[in-house]
């Protein structure tokens, strides 16, 4: 089965062209059919690839296509990589990804036909390129999808791109993925030239003999592509921006799966990383920054689609730290996890502003008696991300927590604080959208409905999976050879588990640091719960809080530091260089033969004398030079 | 005679013949003044095509014998040409009623 593996990313790619040249001529079911169809069949033959690869006795495989590029020593194949970790992915990537196309059909109906069939085909392509991503055998075809899922990612953030403000925001999200892609690209190049050879296994086979400092400079280059893509610091203010996009699209690239592309690039370099501990301090640390900086500016987010994209980029900061402290599998988890839940709060935001025409929740409350099915998963989702038993944000969370804990207590320290947040601002956005009263207008309150079915089957699946979706990992300490996933994905991080050190931590400490991740988000629940179901805050934040409402003056200050000046920069270049250096070289080139051509013009007179004159003159001349020049 | 006085003798018949296309306005004697200069160049091909001649007839009976060839036809090729340019001059006085070259100045515009 895993040599059919090309029908994955081939069945959205026929998808995306049959609605993209189709897209005047089809109608807008049809067009649903075929993009949600393609990202079926893309699930299903990912499905029967998994049972094939969880088979015992199932070894790692490549299926080549075909030469990509070949020069000299350097061969470059299209080649696929099927192995545990590249088909936990593929599960994730069409099986949340044909929920989300399937949920897109009701939410992006009010669409004029050809945008409609435009917008899945854009979703296809999206699918098509992250599947690449997460497929290819080596780091160049890894980079098309990269590449892909950024241009998709552009294209869907400004799909209303008669909104300049949109359009805005889809440039500053491309232009900072091309921030992040440089390095990615520079340590591609670095590979070739230190280990000639992009494939994975040749790199990871040649890393341990490579010197720690160039795996430090090449890791630390790749983590500056995953900052890019997954929204760290310094790179993330791009993801609040792109909730400009439609909801459905926040939720399949800005929560579930482009965004994840940085974590599955290092979680699939694991080795290089382990063997360069400076990185991985490097990304410890910025991972946990960025968990606590993103949960502290969520917690005075008034807009729904905002806060969810601050805990986006809280929850990636949390896989960052995972993979800085070596917890791969933790990190694997947490992405899994976090793909359901986090697609689940997006579309259920989704279906609120479907229903309400609003996305500010000071003027929503109360929608749990109009929306009960978007109410309870919703619930169900904040419970999960806040890290309450037994939902799956509690296994991966406390995952990457106790993996802190080993690594340095300040990380969970760190962590454990962001939780706490995270249980906060989930609640506070939970309380403040479906409790105590509507505070809309009547109209509003008029048109609120639960939405149709094709938005809430997702919800009830995505509901369950997020629900049950930790069980795949149920820490050691309850029962041995419980945590599936470790030992499933434990092929790919094998060569990393051997090199690190191993610290167990105590049985009895491990479930204590357990109580306390428990305890501290039921006290964030319980709080937020009961301060914002009855009197929610409705007035704009003052003092600290302003600061927190205002992003940290982050988005100001990298406008101040960097865009301004590059404006002004571009402004002096247009006006000043083009101006008066290059637009006057390119005219006095121009003035300067006009007038010569003006003044030679007199010697035209006519007169068949003085033509005569000049060539004699010319003649006299050519003896001169001969007779006494030459010689 | 050495070779330098024909040489002396063409060069000033030659810089005559300059002279008077460059300061006549007369076509008729523009036209005098060019048979001039032909005649100054087949002066000095004939001599030194005798030159030739003298050096090398041991060894050539007919050594330097094209230069005079070619004297003959500069000649043909002139009388030609002065039959056509003195048609086109007495075309010229009839339309401007003068053989001043000066009138024919159009080749400006």
């Amino acid at each position: 089965m895993s040599k059919l593996v090309y029908l994955v990313p081939l069945s959205p790619f026929i998808g995306f062209l049959l609605n993209g040249l189709l897209r005047k001529n089809l109608s807008k079911s049809l067009t649903g059919i075929i993009a949600c169809g393609t990202v079926l069949v893309s699930f299903i033959v990912s499905l029967l690839i998994f049972f094939d690869v969880r088979k015992d006795g199932f070894e790692t495989e490549i299926v080549s296509l075909f030469n990509f590029i070949h020069i000299g020593a350097l061969k470059i194949s299209f080649a696929f990589q099927v192995d545990q970790l590249s088909v936990l992915f593929l599960l994730i990537i069409t099986g949340v990804g044909f929920l989300i196309h399937v949920y897109s059909t009701a939410y992006m109906h009010d669409e004029e036909n050809d945008h409609f069939a435009r917008y899945f085909a854009y979703l296809n392509l999206f699918v098509f390129s992250m599947l690449i991503l997460v497929l290819g055998a080596n780091y160049v075809i890894m980079f098309i999808g990269w590449e892909g899922v950024g241009l998709c990612s552009y294209l869907l953030i400004g799909y209303w791109f008669k909104n300049v403000e949109y359009g805005n925001a889809a440039k500053k999200a491309f232009i900072m993925n091309r921030i992040g892609d440089l390095g990615f690209l520079i340590a591609v190049f670095w590979m070739i030239s230190k280990f000639g050879a992009v494939t994975f296994s040749e790199v990871f086979s040649k890393a341990p003999t490579a010197p720690v400092a160039v795996l430090t400079g090449i890791t630390l280059l790749l983590f500056i592509g995953a900052t890019g893509k997954s929204a760290q610091i310094p790179l993330y203010t791009w993801l609040p921006d792109a909730m400009a996009g439609p909801t459905p699209v926040s939720a399949l690239i800005h929560a579930a799966t482009m965004v994840t592309a940085g974590i599955y690039m290092i979680a699939r370099s694991n080795i290089m990383y382990t063997l360069a501990p400076t990185t991985q301090t490097v990304i410890a640390i910025v991972g946990t920054a960025t968990a606590l900086l993103a949960a502290s500016i969520a917690v005075k987010q008034n807009d729904i689609k905002k806060v969810l994209a601050y805990s986006t980029v809280s929850q990636l900061g949390y896989m960052f730290l995972a993979l800085g402290v070596g917890a791969y599998t933790g990190a694997v988890f947490h992405v899994m996890t976090h793909a359901f839940f986090k697609a689940l709060l997006f579309l259920g935001a989704g279906s609120v502003i479907h229903a309400a025409h609003e996305q500010d929740i000071r003027k929503m409350g109360g929608l749990k008696k109009f929306m009960p099915v978007t109410h309870i998963t919703f619930l169900l989702a904040c419970l999960a991300i806040a890290g309450i038993p037994p939902f799956s944000g509690f296994f991966s969370k406390d995952e990457i927590l106790s993996a802190a804990y080993e690594k340095n207590k300040i990380y969970y320290l760190v962590g454990a604080f962001t939780a706490l947040l995270t249980a906060f601002y989930m609640f506070r956005l939970y309380a403040t959208t479906f409790l105590g009263k509507f505070r809309g207008t009547s109209e509003q309150e008029h048109h609120l409905h639960e939405s149709p079915s094709a938005i809430t089957i997702p919800l009830i699946i995505l509901a369950i999976l997020a629900v049950i979706g930790g069980f795949a990992g149920i820490p050691e300490v309850f029962a041995k050879g419980s945590h599936w996933l470790h030992q499933f994905l434990s092929p790919v991080f094998a060569g990393s588990e051997k090199i690190k050190e191993v610290h167990v931590v105590a049985a009895n400490q491990e479930l204590m640091l357990m109580a306390v991740s428990v305890g501290v988000a039921i006290v964030g629940v319980v709080y937020a719960w009961s301060k914002f179901s009855k009197n929610p805050e409705l007035e704009d934040a003052k003092g600290f809080g302003k600061l927190l409402a205002d992003r940290w003056y982050v988005d100001e200050l990298y406008n101040a530091i960097i865009v301004k000046p590059l404006n002004a920069f571009g402004k002096f270049l247009n006006e000043v260089v083009e101006k008066s250096i290059i637009d006057w070289m390119v005219n006095g080139v121009g003035k300067a033969v006009q007038y010569g051509s003006r003044q030679i013009r007199l010697l035209q007179s006519g007169q068949v004398g003085g033509y005569v004159l000049l060539m004699v003159i010319g003649m006299v001349i050519l003896f001169i030079v001969e007779i006494f020049i030459k010689k | 005679m050495p070779i330098n006085y024909y040489i002396f003798l063409s060069v000033a018949l030659f810089c005559i013949g300059v002279a008077g296309v460059l300061t006549r306005r007369n076509a008729i004697i523009i036209f005098m003044c060019i048979e001039l200069m032909l005649n100054a160049v087949n002066l000095l091909l004939v001599a030194f095509s005798k030159m030739h001649h003298a050096a090398l007839a041991a060894s050539n009976a007919s050594a330097g014998i094209n230069g005079q060839i070619f004297v003959f036809f500069i000649m043909v090729v002139a009388a030609a040409e002065v039959s056509v340019g003195l048609a086109i001059i007495v075309m010229m006085y009839r339309n401007t009623h003068s053989v001043d070259v000066n009138f024919l100045n159009r080749l400006k515009h």
